[in-house]
């Protein structure tokens, strides 16, 4: 293998040069990238980046262009977004209109945020995914903007988090009767609600936006379905992402029907000589028995950026992925952590059944424990996932919870 | 030769990946702080202590040869 192509400048980008160097690959890297910015990190950026510390908040790059250039070798191709592939003759088109020529590619272009109709070009109107988004939103709760968040997923709740904290008004407007419940569940959904109402967020369920006010090409608020106008100075929408495979249509890689995600093997082959990392791929993974998911996870994103490196240079040594899920998520105070997988046969709210007000699920999918969701509980959170991967059996994981041989609620 | 553990708390969020990886150096404590169990691991426990490092979103923790 001569030249190793990252498309992606990512953590899973980063992830991947840097595992490709440490495998001792020594044939040139490029690592191509659509933002102008060097690789940097994003959980900070709905978080500590916008509290107000009254300092600039941490740079959020992972390495300096002197490392990537110096140390690992790496060719910076930035602010140049990829627009075609050819499988066939192992050619990247660029958006200034090069050619990149590749022995081994690491697709790892993420996704971008979903936006609302009619926002474009609306001042006042942000994602919250990239670096410039979160300067942005910063500056706007800097200068004491009203925020409505559209959207209660993580994002956004962390973004109205930030607000309150900063004893800013806040409003978060959910279409669901119940924030989160397709991804951890009712109850859980619940009690990530009562999180936002104990802090003074006015969040709003089971409402529609209707459109966006504006006036002098700024948002002025948010007009939902039941006619109602939430003024507003700052509208962060949070509403998901969809993968960046736009430059793969036609290319031979295989893009998932519902959401145009790379689809991948165990090994993150996507095509000969293409292996994908990341927010972008689809991949069934053996800890779940090959369960196929598309994770928006920071540790999957690292483990995926290194395992698609070393497989794309080493094909005939490619190892499969088997990964327990991981996330985290900080609101107000606390700290909602997340193991494993959250559709489930039966979902346990043992910190109910124990009188404990700091949250505890368990999630079975038959005889097995597959996921644990926890509020504030640091020290017990890893030791589930320990569970999860060691494929603990459902009674294994009551006993260590301290529910052993009680009869679960219906 | 010798293995050290170096932890910068500055930087730990003690989100406690480190102690899904190596549970025998690493634990949360209930506050939420990272307890080393072990500073200065034997070298069989090189490369889950590697895998720890590299677990960690926020680089609070190195390896280092003494």
């Amino acid at each position: 293998m001569d030249h190793l192509v990252v498309v992606g400048a990512s953590l899973a980008g980063i992830r991947a040069v840097e595992a490709a160097r440490r495998a001792g690959h020594e044939g040139a890297v490029t690592l191509v990238g659509a933002e102008r910015h060097l690789p940097y990190d994003r959980p900070p950026l709905s978080k500590a980046f916008l509290d107000d510390t009254g300092c600039e908040p941490a740079d959020p790059r992972f390495r300096t262009e002197e490392h990537l250039h110096d140390e690992l070798g790496v060719a910076l191709r930035l602010g140049v977004p990829a627009t075609s592939l050819d499988t066939g003759a192992k050619l990247i088109g660029l958006d200034d209109g090069a050619e990149l020529g590749y022995d081994a590619l690491v697709v790892a272009t993420g996704g971008a945020a979903r936006t609302l109709p009619g926002s474009e070009g609306l001042s006042g109107v942000h994602a919250l995914r990239t670096w410039d988004d979160a300067l942005a939103v910063r500056a706007a709760l800097d200068a004491g903007a009203r925020t409505v968040v559209v959207g209660a997923g993580f994002i956004g709740s962390e973004v109205a988090s930030a607000a309150r904290k900063r004893g800013l008004s806040a409003t978060v407007v959910e279409a669901l009767p119940v924030p989160l419940v397709r991804s951890v569940g009712e109850d859980m959904g619940r009690a990530c609600a009562d999180l936002h109402r104990d802090h003074g967020t006015d969040l709003r369920c089971g409402e529609t936006v209707d459109r966006l006010e504006s006036a002098g090409g700024a948002v002025t608020g948010v007009r939902l379905g039941s006619g109602e106008v939430l003024p507003a100075d700052l509208v962060v929408v949070g509403i998901g992402v969809a993968p960046c495979t736009g430059w793969l249509e036609g290319s031979g890689v295989t893009l998932h029907e519902r959401d145009r995600g790379v689809v991948a093997d165990a090994t993150l082959r996507a095509a000969d000589g293409v292996y994908a990392a990341g927010d972008v791929v689809h991949f069934p993974n053996h800890l779940f028995d090959g369960e196929v998911m598309r994770l928006e996870h920071w540790t999957t994103a690292a483990e995926q950026g290194a395992l698609a490196a070393k497989n794309a240079l080493d094909p005939g040594a490619a190892r499969e992925l088997g990964t327990v899920p991981y996330f985290w998520s900080d609101w107000y105070d606390s700290r909602i952590q997340f193991v494993g997988r959250p559709s489930a046969d039966e979902i346990r709210v043992v910190s109910a059944e124990q009188g404990d007000d700091r949250f505890l699920a368990l999630y079975r999918r038959g005889d097995r424990l597959v996921g644990t969701i926890t509020i504030d509980r640091p020290t017990q959170i890893m030791k589930y996932k320990r569970l999860i991967a060691q494929r603990a059996s459902w009674a294994e994981a009551l006993e260590f919870a301290g529910v052993a041989g009680e009869v679960s609620r219906a | 030769m010798g293995l050290r553990i170096e932890l910068d708390e500055s930087k730990c969020s003690g989100l406690g990946l480190c102690e899904a990886e190596a549970p025998e150096l690493f634990e949360v404590r209930d506050d939420g702080s990272l307890a080393v169990l072990d500073a200065t691991p034997s070298d069989e426990h090189r490369e889950a202590c590697e895998a720890a490092i590299a677990s960690c979103p926020t680089e609070a923790l190195r390896l280092v040869e003494s």
